[in-house]
């Protein structure tokens, strides 16, 4: 087992991954706002929500463009640099992915092209409906993407086959009604919105202090706040809910998340803030809220979490067993065409924590083989670099509730205060710019990262699910990958700038439609209506 | 769940060796004519006008066509895992330069025209040209390693090793053999891409690319011939050495396969087959006709069952084989013992029957509204809304 290889390769996939993730959310937030104001438009005929519609379209195209592309990587690195992890759970991961092009990207990338490009040649009902299907399409993408990583975090509806040495689909319907996917979707989804909502509420706050198209400006935050506001709140809620499932499905990750070293008497304390240290399996400086630890992860009073210790107990046990499992399938697998029933039987029996004897090969080619002294190291394994783990998390959590005050403020003064924005509010808008970006990063940090040494939770370890490659190839696409991104990154930046300081643009049938307003105004109410005059 | 078992492993094992080939074939005849049209791009186009009027004639399409290539890799991800985990590893640095190429390639559409610098537009240019050039002679250099054979094989708990070094794996793959089935590749795409620029442009673009088209038609054309006298004298085929249990385990290491034969025997066995030659060979020609003549829709329509019977002359070749191993023949991945199970073959299949109609309806509205030339005065006068 070459260390080296696996290093590189989790590093290239953290890299593309989150490079990636940089576009997904605001693709996913960004469409559904962009719907939202062509519906206005669509129903209230005024030339203004064109132009909103075309103008935040715009850098949604920005936006997108990097997603789709930066996604191919993802699609086809699992084959490149995870081929073993492709052989054993291909039967069960393959199928969500591939029903995601099915179902969604297709949907989503065919009509982008009609949506910037079917202008003059679909009805405004017709592009409407383009508009939207866009935003179905890459939600429905979100959703299908994440019941393939719920699955990895909790490999429901699957067995071991000794035949064909991999994982195979007993249960199609556990796969998608996986509780740790549905909690996720939701709440990437909400994530995704809250990003978008966040990125509109700062470029409006924007023009507003520069003074410039305050029209395109004020409604677009009244769109922001509301569409925000809702989704803030989603975020959080199924976060809440995301934890709640991990108190039984991932109780290391959750375990590691918390720094619980010992096994708190029901209900545990939340550690607000603390020092955890893995070496002597404490934290210092621990500041502790009694009982709410014990309420989120069990909604209970009188469950017990458990710590990291008693479940560094339960894998030892766990890859005792797994051996039993990994002994009869070295028997089965001598002679597969004349399996023994009583090889059969001890691997059923013991076939759930074959896996766990898997970690051993970090160690020993023959997990079999493994000495008592690496069985207490693999069984140490299970236990996820903790302190990473419970920043990000605390981080990520704050930075949940900042937006349900940013999107409140703003609601409250869009809708009771006459839009009437105090230059402080603003600033803080542009400053939030970014927010939403590092908690979406963290949050993906948190699910993955707190699932190591894992890529398929207790099913495959993650040193054991790279390619047979050379250390020379993985650095040379690696290096490739961050000097293409690195590019791409300050090109889509430059250009986000540039349309950004540009501001809306008027075509000749908006300009037409503005005088047709402007006309008919003149004519029935002889002054102009203050809020509904066009950008200058 | 006993539904599965409405249709036996075996047929669902050669309907999605079907629905592979048909989802290769649709992302070349979709993904194909952006991929050719980019190709083309700095011999058909050379002002800047031009260049957007031949963009132009792919802006909207080439993102939804691109889905095929994406699809392709998820079916093969969900129903041939085994040779998702063989072929992408193993054929490492050259699936990263094509990831490299159709990363660019969508940017490039996107962001041309959102700066007027001409050193801008040209480098976008050239990730254009080499956005379609690259992928089309990789896909072509990898099919044909598949028809030779590739240096790999699979332990016991099947994992993959491929043989050779860091450059013997990636130079190995530029035998000539390879080379001239990537000529024919490229050849194939170019033609495609010059039927779609004169059916959607127009003025000395158009002529242009009939000229060019007619030469990748050639080419192609010459160079399938070419190899297909080389399989038959120059390149072992694969066979099963005991019958296999089409319904078996998906496990390439319980059969016996040996190397050495011809693959041309499988037309004497299936005579049919040559339906599929034939059909590529009367495509190419018609194409050629079609491009000299200024027919269209028809150019276009030949160019498509030239594709349809170039690709699909391979896969019927080679059936079963899906990836022969030439080091560790027994590691040959095949239709027999390289699928998904029994149950994901049935539901994808059940996802894909509910929603390919559904993509080719869609699909087909969409061509249908965006129907015409897309002609210089376009590219004028609604420059701002274009790429």
């Amino acid at each position: 087992m070459d260390f080296g290889i696996v290093e590189l390769s989790r590093l290239q996939f953290a890299m593309t991954a989150l490079y990636h993730f940089l576009f997904v959310p605001l693709t996913l937030g960004l469409s559904i706002i962009v719907a939202i104001m062509e519906t206005v438009y669509v129903m209230t005929n005024r030339p203004i929500w064109r132009q909103m519609t075309k103008f935040w379209g715009t850098l949604f195209g920005i936006n997108f463009v990097l997603g789709v592309a930066t996604g191919i990587t993802m699609e086809f690195q699992f084959g490149m640099n995870w081929s073993y992890y492709s052989h054993y759970v291909g039967d069960i991961f393959g199928a969500p992915l591939a029903i995601e092009g099915l179902m969604a990207f297709f949907l989503e990338a065919t009509f982008v092209g009609l949506f910037f490009f079917g202008w003059d040649k679909l009805s405004k009902v017709g592009h409407l409906i383009s508009a939207w299907l866009v935003a179905i399409g890459s939600n429905f993408s979100a959703l299908w993407i994440l019941i393939a990583n719920g699955w990895m975090q909790n490999p429901v509806g699957a067995e071991f086959n000794p035949m064909t040495m991999r994982m195979e689909m007993t249960s199609f319907t556990e796969v998608l009604f996986n509780e740790v996917a549905q909690a996720k979707f939701v709440h990437t989804v909400s994530a995704g919105y809250v990003t978008a909502a966040v990125f509109v509420l700062g470029v409006s706050a924007w023009y507003l202090l520069k003074g410039r198209h305050t029209e395109l400006a004020r409604r677009s935050i009244a769109v922001a706040a509301s569409f925000g506001l809702a989704a803030a709140l989603s975020v959080v809620v199924l976060g809440d809910e995301s934890g709640y499932s991990a108190s039984h499905t991932q109780k290391m990750k959750l375990a590691a998340i918390e720094a619980m070293w010992e096994t708190h008497p029901a209900p545990a304390p939340f550690t607000a803030f603390g020092l955890p240290d893995q070496e002597a399996r404490e934290t210092k400086y621990a500041i502790e809220i009694p009982w709410v630890m014990g309420l989120i992860g069990t909604r209970s009073l009188t469950t017990e979490i458990p710590g990291i210790e008693e479940l560094v107990h339960q894998a030892e046990d766990r890859i005792r067993s797994g051996l039993i499992a990994y002994d009869a399938l070295m028997e089965i697998r001598a002679d597969l065409n004349n399996v023994s029933d009583a090889a059969r039987a001890q691997f059923e029996e013991h076939s759930d924590d074959l896996g766990f004897a898997l970690l051993l090969k970090r160690y020993v080619d023959d997990p079999r083989e493994a000495t008592e002294e690496q069985i207490l190291m693999a069984a140490d394994d299970t236990v996820p670099t903790v302190w990473p783990l419970f920043w990000a998390f605390r981080i990520m959590v704050a930075l949940g509730f900042s937006f349900i005050g940013l999107m409140l403020y703003f609601f409250y003064l869009a809708s009771f205060k006459g839009m009437k924005f105090p230059k402080f509010a603003l600033r803080l808008a542009v400053i939030m710019i970014p927010a939403p970006w590092i908690a979406a990063e963290l949050g993906w940090f948190v699910a993955e990262f707190g699932r190591q040494p894992w890529t398929v939770d207790g099913v495959l370890p993650t040193a054991l699910s790279v390619s047979s490659l050379s250390v020379t190839e993985v650095a040379m696409t690696l290096a490739g990958f961050v000097l293409f991104y690195t590019v791409l990154f300050i090109v889509e930046m430059g250009l986000m700038i540039k349309y950004i300081k540009k501001g809306p643009y008027m075509d000749v049938k908006e300009t037409d439609e503005w005088m047709d307003v402007h006309r008919r105004r003149m004519i029935t109410v002889g002054e102009p209506d203050a809020i509904a005059t066009p950008a200058e | 769940m006993i539904l599965h078992e409405l249709i036996s492993f075996d047929i669902l094992r050669l309907i999605w060796w079907v629905l592979l080939g048909v989802l290769l074939i649709g992302f070349a005849l979709t993904d194909g004519f952006d991929m050719g049209v980019g190709a083309l791009l700095p011999f058909v186009a050379k002002s800047d006008t031009e260049r957007r009027m031949v963009i132009n004639t792919v802006g909207p399409v080439w993102e939804g066509n691109q889905v095929w290539f994406i699809l392709g890799g998820g079916a093969i991800f969900a129903a041939w895992p085994p040779l998702y985990a063989v072929s992408f590893s193993g054929f490492y640095l050259a699936m990263w330069v094509v990831l490299a190429a159709l990363i660019v390639r969508p940017v490039a559409f996107k962001y041309r025209s959102k700066r007027e610098s001409t050193s801008w537009r040209s480098a976008w240019d050239w990730a254009l040209f080499a956005g379609g050039f690259v992928p089309a002679l990789i896909f072509g250099v990898a099919v044909g390693n598949v028809l030779q054979g590739v240096p790999f094989h699979l332990t016991p708990d099947l994992h993959s090793i491929y043989e050779g070094g860091v450059a013997g794996k990636f130079f190995g793959l530029l035998n000539p053999f390879a080379l001239l089935t990537g000529i024919v590749s490229v050849g194939m795409l170019v033609m495609h891409g010059s039927a779609w620029l004169s059916l959607k442009s127009e003025g000395v673009i158009v002529e242009r690319a009939r000229t060019y088209g007619a030469y990748g038609a050639t080419v192609a054309g010459l160079g399938f011939v070419i190899a297909g006298v080389w399989l038959a004298f120059g390149v072992d085929g694969y066979s099963f050495v005991n019958a296999v249990d089409p319904a078996g385990p998906s496990n390439p290491l319980l059969s016996e396969v040996s190397k050495g034969g011809s693959w041309l025997n499988a037309y004497n066995d299936r005579p049919w087959i040559m339906v599929a030659p034939i059909m590529g060979l009367t495509g190419v020609l018609l194409t050629i006709r079609g491009l000299r003549a200024g027919h269209e829709v028809s150019t276009l329509l030949t160019s498509k069952m030239a594709i349809l019977g170039m690709i699909s002359s391979v896969g019927l070749t080679m059936f079963p084989f899906i990836l022969p191993s030439s080091s560790d023949p027994k590691s040959s991945l095949t239709v027999w013992d390289a699928s998904s199970s029994h149950m994901t073959l049935f539901i994808m299949l059940v996802v894909t029957l509910i929603f390919m109609p559904l993509i080719l309806a869609y699909t087909a509205w969409v061509y249908k509204v965006l129907w015409g030339k897309v002609t210089e005065k376009d590219v004028i006068e609604h420059g701002d809304s274009l790429y």
